[in-house]
């Protein structure tokens, strides 16, 4: 308990990566809300890359963590792109009104 | 020791309840706030646990842009106030029973796999870029990053270049009835166009229509 260790990094992992699963299934508001669970997963990611890289002693996960930032980035962007243009074009970005597919 | 671990737990129930936060909040600012918490907190941990390098880029790329990104965008939608509707819906749906089991099953698999670690001994020094603890953590960061992972650097540079240009050409749009400055109609005015020789009657003068 009071020894920190990398399962507890681990735990925090896990658990902030179920919180974003949790936010993408349950998110009945606008896809914005939706987006940002996509980066606390990112996020549950990188702190699991980060502290195996840091207890194994491998530089390895901490540059990879430095690409998952870059693409996180990138999707951050396209995905906020894409939902001012939906927006534009249908005047909503609430959920379960997005069903111009017929999903 | 006893330090390290308060600060971990304080940071790390920062993290986690700005996380739920994130999910369950009414205000769609409020939630791109927490973020930014969640970011933070996160980042601290990063810088605690070493990872100094990464803890500082992640306050730079994840506070300083995305979440501003995230920001600007919900000012700009105009969403902020929308109303909050978790477990009540006009039609019945039964995704939310589903998508809540299947989250707490990812949770415990997760777990399990924690729980499931063996901390074998030979695995620690397998590492084929093993860290030192005479340079600092961006310099031996950098020292990799240029050399063996030069070719995966320059390709995240490519995909930020692809991801600027796929997000202007997303959003650009012509407007109708704005006014713009057309080089190419400009310097291909030619003068028969643009001058007319006109014969003025006397005591008439010209009309000239504009």
């Amino acid at each position: 308990m009071i020894e920190i260790g990398l399962g507890h990094y681990l735990t925090l992992g896990a658990v902030i990566f179920s919180i974003g699963i949790i936010g993408i299934f349950l998110n009945r508001k606008n896809i914005i809300v939706i987006l940002m669970s996509i980066e606390l997963i990112l996020l549950a990611v990188n702190i699991n890359l980060v502290s195996f890289s840091m207890y194994l002693g491998d530089l390895t996960g901490q540059v990879f963590t430095l690409f998952i930032l870059t693409v996180a980035a990138a999707e951050a962007a396209i995905g906020l792109a894409i939902i001012v243009v939906y927006y534009r074009n249908s005047g909503t970005i609430r959920v379960e009104e997005i069903d111009k597919l017929k999903g | 020791m006893i330090a390290h671990a308060i600060f971990f737990y304080v940071f790390s129930i920062i993290a986690v309840v700005s996380a739920v936060m994130v999910t369950v909040s009414k205000n769609t600012v409020h939630s791109v706030f927490f973020l930014i918490l969640d970011f933070i907190s996160i980042s601290c941990l990063f810088i605690m646990i070493g990872a100094e390098f990464l803890g500082m880029i992640m306050l730079i790329v994840y506070v300083g842009a995305v979440a501003v990104l995230f920001l600007f965008v919900v000012m700009m939608l105009n969403v902020t106030q929308q109303k909050n509707q978790w477990f009540i819906s006009k039609e019945n749906s039964n995704h939310i029973p589903i998508g809540l089991l299947i989250s707490v099953i990812i949770f415990f698999e997760l777990i399990i796999v924690i729980g499931g670690w063996k901390y074998k001994p030979e695995l620690f020094d397998q590492g084929n870029l093993s860290i030192v603890n005479d340079v600092s953590n961006t310099h031996s960061l950098g020292m990799v990053l240029y050399t063996d992972y030069i070719h995966i650097f320059q390709i995240s540079g490519m995909i930020l270049l692809i991801a600027m240009i796929g997000a202007i050409v997303l959003t650009f749009r012509q407007r109708e009835g704005v006014k713009k400055q057309s080089y190419l109609k400009q310097i291909s005015r030619e003068r028969a166009e643009g001058v007319e020789v006109v014969e003025v009657a006397s005591n008439r003068g010209v009309k000239i229509d504009d």
